[in-house]
């Protein structure tokens, strides 16, 4: 029998929400109550974008429908917490009013970064991150002709795509040499360069904003770029990272980094306090490859996963990550990444890389130089099957045996062109080596069979 | 290009008008050779005096020619029931072919050109529209600014053009004396074909062949670079080109049976009728062939193919109602109801009609067998009942009449009864299903908001759990506009294709059901 306690959730995230729906399979007596500021209701971040497109509406996004929370008693506050008494264990209200907790999970998500620019507090100059910032970038950018994005990265994209979808011209200010060379590898990165070009996208690589300027009004009109270029437009969107949304917990006895810091078991400096999704910060990185703060909507469950489960059993387990995973979208190529995937050279690793005829399909297998140990693999335009590099790369398996079963990972829509002959023709071209894949029969393809 | 879009644009408009608007032109004036043409020898006696009064006259239009008709033949056929004198009672309807007949037209004359500057403007129009869209862009999702229109999200727009169907279907199964000048601009095109005069059912036929070619080209634009999009639309224009619109007129002209082979009973829910059937019967080698081959697809050809590609091989490859819902349809596919409450509605439904139409059969069958004995009463009332509410009113009416309302498949969902027997197969026994990646959703929505059917994809897919669901037609958008590469519709083994406890891919932590 579980001890029925209050516990509650700030944020209504994917972090906090998995947390609370699993807590609620396991244990139905304890209150479960979940209070956010930004909506009222759960609703999916990464889909912002498709709003302001056009693709969907705002209920659209929402993953549950609305009678599912009191079903399953989780109930739900729209309210922003301004401060946390962790003594007495009770919260301070917008509204003035003060609730108190048996159990208390900080699930708050990120802010955008600014960076201190000259004029970055011009109407007209946003970052995107919460549903507010959406409704904003509504007014902003209406009847609006030219908009500058800064940031190479995901979310920079983003908001290029959706300016791009209405219209909007857009220059697209990225600090590196290549489009979120960070983390791709020059080839990705190139890939992708040139599909933004496609898309009439003003790219300017290796070029930094300095200054954004106003008119008399307040709003925006120009930005200066550190190559002296001054850039007309009436907005700036600014998408230069995100950092843990933890303002408001500053200065009080819990244990900061940039994030809210826990160990493995989700848990702050506090007891009965945890940490979960954008906000917390690992004190020790969570597995060799991963970063100690951990941003982005699959790790966001698996820590409201886990920490229901520490929550209702007796038996807590600490946050074991699996095989790293993530996917994007930038434009109309797909990306999907499984595994370790550096985006420069390192010693004693090497990798296969494919494209396509068309320069807008990719594979990269990377894979342990001495043992041919499959490592991970980044692929473009190409989606490819979770399960099977979840367990190639788990079981590490040897570069050829991966070659010789890709049309088992190919996971793109029947009829598509199988990529995978034109892969392994590379292969044995490059290698000299004369690898094949078995044919299926005449009757295997008729039924659809992949065995 | 936008000049040529914008062009299209009003020349399909012009056409949308002319065709509302000629079946109100012209005058009307029948004699009594036409009577005589087009009544049935045993009604000539009473009918001829009947008319009489309305021989020589002029009618400048048809509510006024209808109206007198109506009039006079209403007037005998009261006196009759008044006197119950039910056998001398005239049960068959006269109005539209003699309305047609008495028709003195402009359009009688010319019937090309009539055609012409309606079916033919709207077509030329259409196509400067769609050949242009998305030219000089790259492949890929093309739903910016769905819900930014009015057409496509119930806007203005789309009320009219919901209501303007409504409309049409109204008039085609009940009023279609109203439209005999449209039927007579095709007359000479039908002759051509079968060698016979047009009915209604003509004319619906080639603009409905000609909604599902042109917006089928509109689909290999909007799905450019999606190969299953394109040879499904492929498909579904092939089969109705030929299989619904001209082999039947051509076994006309050869004089047998008017057929659809592709057509399954029970959404073909006459095929055991008694006229069809001693129309097979009495059609030689031919007829036989129809009646066996109807008889295979029903109790072989579903449950086969379904075992082994899902429902998805008739309903959005080969069927009509499929055909005309995933072309004109496609734009108004994210109107769906997504709800639970709509799926438990659809449920009963699409069940309930299933049940009423295998009931109806079974009388209908052992009614042939009893020679019309006992049950001849029963079994023409229960054909006038499906025969109203759900072939004309559901499938037509609130079928197509309310795509711009309720999304494109609200017959094949809520409706169909053959869907509902594909559907029960697809759900307990076929290789198909829709494979979710692993751990990869973002739950962000684009599949279950382009889902025709109405399925909560998301549900599914952000769970980790394949899609096996007796209504989903296999569309295959879902997987389409799904940004992360989630969703793949695949025939594979049984085994593991249900999983009622899906596991995320990703957490090693703990193995958590979700
Ligand atoms: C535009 C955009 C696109 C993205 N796309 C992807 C993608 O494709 N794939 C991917 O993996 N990740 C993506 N991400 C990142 C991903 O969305 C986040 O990692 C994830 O949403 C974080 O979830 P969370 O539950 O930790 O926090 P959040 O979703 O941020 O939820 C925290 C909630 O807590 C509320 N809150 C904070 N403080 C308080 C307070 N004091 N009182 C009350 N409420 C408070 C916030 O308002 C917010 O609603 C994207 C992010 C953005 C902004
Ligand atoms: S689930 Fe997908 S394939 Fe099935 S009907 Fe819906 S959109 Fe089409
Ligand atoms: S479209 Fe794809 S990512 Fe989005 S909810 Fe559906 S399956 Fe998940």
């Amino acid at each position: 029998m579980i001890k029925r306690k209050k516990i509650i959730i700030i944020g209504n995230g994917i972090a906090g929400i998995t947390c609370a729906r699993n807590i609620r399979k396991k244990d139905e007596n304890s209150e479960i109550l979940v209070i956010s500021g930004e909506t009222e209701f759960f609703f999916s971040r990464t889909a912002l974008m498709y709003i302001y497109m056009g693709h969907m509406q705002f209920e659209h996004t929402k993953p549950y429908e609305d009678w599912f929370w009191e079903k399953n008693n989780i109930q739900l506050l729209q309210a922003w917490v301004e401060l946390v008494d962790f003594n007495n264990k009770t919260l301070l209200l917008d509204s003035g009013k003060k609730v108190g907790y048996d159990v208390l999970v900080l699930a708050t998500g990120s802010v955008p970064n600014k960076f201190d620019w000259p004029g970055q507090s011009l109407n007209g100059v946003q970052g995107l991150y919460s549903k507010q910032d959406l409704d904003i970038m509504e007014e902003n950018t209406a009847g609006i002709s030219h908009a500058v994005i800064v940031g190479g990265g995901l979310i920079g994209i983003e908001m290029a795509e959706m300016l791009a979808s209405r219209d909007i011209s857009v220059t697209f200010l990225v600090r590196e040499k290549n489009f979120w060379d960070n983390v791709l590898p020059v080839e990705e990165a190139q890939l992708v360069n040139r599909h933004i070009l496609e898309h009439h996208i003003d790219l300017r690589l290796e070029t930094e904003m300095k200054e954004i300027c106003g008119d008399d009004s307040g709003r925006v009109d120009s930005v200066l770029t550190n190559k002296g270029e001054k850039i007309e437009c009436q907005f700036v969107g600014l998408a230069v990272g995100v950092s843990p949304n933890v303002k408001f917990l500053k200065n009080l006895e819990l244990d900061m980094g940039r994030g809210i810091l826990v160990d493995r078991y989700f848990r702050t400096n506090i007891e009965d306090v945890y940490a979960i999704g954008d906000c917390a910060e690992f004190r020790e990185k969570p597995g060799a490859d991963r970063k100690n703060i951990e941003q982005v909507w699959y790790t966001g469950r698996m820590h409201g996963e886990t920490l229901a489960h520490n929550l209702t059993s007796e038996d807590a387990v600490p946050y074991r990550p699996g095989i790293w995973f993530n996917s994007a979208k930038f434009f109309d190529i797909e990306y999907q990444t499984y595994g370790l995937v550096p985006n420069e050279r390192k010693e004693g690793i090497d990798s296969f890389y494919w494209e396509s005829d068309s320069g807008e399909s990719c594979l990269r297998l990377v894979f342990e130089k001495q043992t041919e140990k499959i490592l991970g693999v980044n692929s473009f335009g190409w989606r490819l099957r979770h399960e099977f590099f979840d367990k190639a790369i788990h079981e590490g398996w040897n570069l050829e045996r991966v070659l010789t079963q890709l049309d088992k990972a190919d996971f793109n829509t029947e009829f598509y062109e199988k990529f995978h002959k034109s892969v392994l023709a590379q292969y044995n071209a490059q290698e000299g080596r004369n690898l094949k894949i078995k044919k299926s029969s005449f009757l295997q393809r008729l039924i659809g069979s992949r065995a | 290009m936008r000049k040529i879009q914008i062009t299209g644009l009003i020349v399909f408009l012009l056409g949308l008008v002319s065709f509302s608007l000629i079946p109100f032109i012209g005058s009307y004036q029948l004699d009594q050779k036409m009577v005589e043409r087009k009544v049935k020898e045993e009604h000539l006696e009473p009918l001829i005096p009947v008319l009489e009064p309305m021989y020589g006259e002029t009618y400048s239009s048809n509510f006024a020619f209808i109206s007198d008709f109506n009039k006079y033949f209403d007037e005998y056929n009261e006196a009759l029931k008044e006197a119950e004198e039910w056998d001398k009672v005239i049960w068959d309807d006269y109005v539209f072919e003699l309305t047609k007949e008495a028709s003195l037209g402009p359009v009688h004359q010319n019937p090309f050109w009539y055609l012409a500057i309606s079916v033919g403007l709207g077509v030329i129009g259409g196509l400067m529209y769609i050949l242009p869209l998305y030219r000089g862009e790259p492949e890929g999702i093309k739903n910016d600014g769905i819900y930014f229109s009015s057409m496509k999200s119930r806007g203005l727009l789309g009320i009219i053009t919901g209501t303007w169907l409504i409309l049409f279907y109204v008039i085609l199964y009940w009023f279609p004396e109203y439209m005999t000048n449209l039927v007579l601009m095709v007359d000479p095109l039908s002759y051509l074909l079968s060698g016979n005069p047009a009915s209604q059912w003509f004319l619906y036929g080639l603009i409905y062949t000609l909604a599902i070619l042109v917006m089928g080209i509109r689909m290999f634009r909007k799905y450019r670079g999606n190969t299953y999009q394109t040879i499904r639309t492929a498909s579904v224009m092939f089969f109705q080109l030929a299989f619904a619109f001209l082999i039947p007129e051509i076994l006309v002209l050869l004089n047998k049976p008017w057929h659809d082979f592709k057509n399954i009973w029970p959404l073909d829910y006459t095929f055991f009728y008694d006229y069809r059937l001693d129309g097979m019967l009495g059609s030689g080698a031919l007829g036989m062939f129809m009646l066996i081959w109807g008889i295979i697809l029903i109790i072989v050809g579903v449950p086969l193919f379904t075992y082994f590609y899902g429902k998805r091989w008739y309903c959005s490859w080969v069927c009509g109602c499929g055909g005309l819902a995933e072309t004109l349809g496609d734009p108004y596919r994210q109107l769906s109801d997504k709800s639970l409450k709509a799926w438990k509605v659809e449920r009963y439904m699409i069940h309930g009609v299933l049940v009423f139409a295998v009931l109806m059969t079974l009388v209908t069958i052992l009614n042939y067998f009893m020679e019309f004995g006992l049950l001849g009463e029963a079994t023409n009332q229960l054909h006038s009942i499906y025969g109203f509410a759900i072939g004309a009113a559901f499938a037509g009416v609130v079928g197509t009449g309310f795509y711009p309302f309720m999304g494109n498949r609200v017959w094949c969902r809520f409706g169909c009864p053959l869907a509902a027997y594909l559907g029960i197969v697809q759900r307990f026994k076929s290789r198909f299903r829709i494979t979710t990646n692993g751990g990869q959703c973002i739950s962000c929505g684009n599949c279950s908001t382009y889902c025709e059917m109405g399925i909560d994809v998301r549900w599914y897919a952000q769970r980790g759990q394949n899609i096996v669901r007796a209504s989903c037609v296999g569309c295959g958008v879902c997987a389409a506009v799904c940004p992360r590469g989630v969703l793949k519709l695949e025939n594979g083994e049984e085994e593991g294709r249900i999983n009622e406890n899906p596991i995320l891919i990703g957490n090693k932590s703990i193995t958590v059901k979700s």
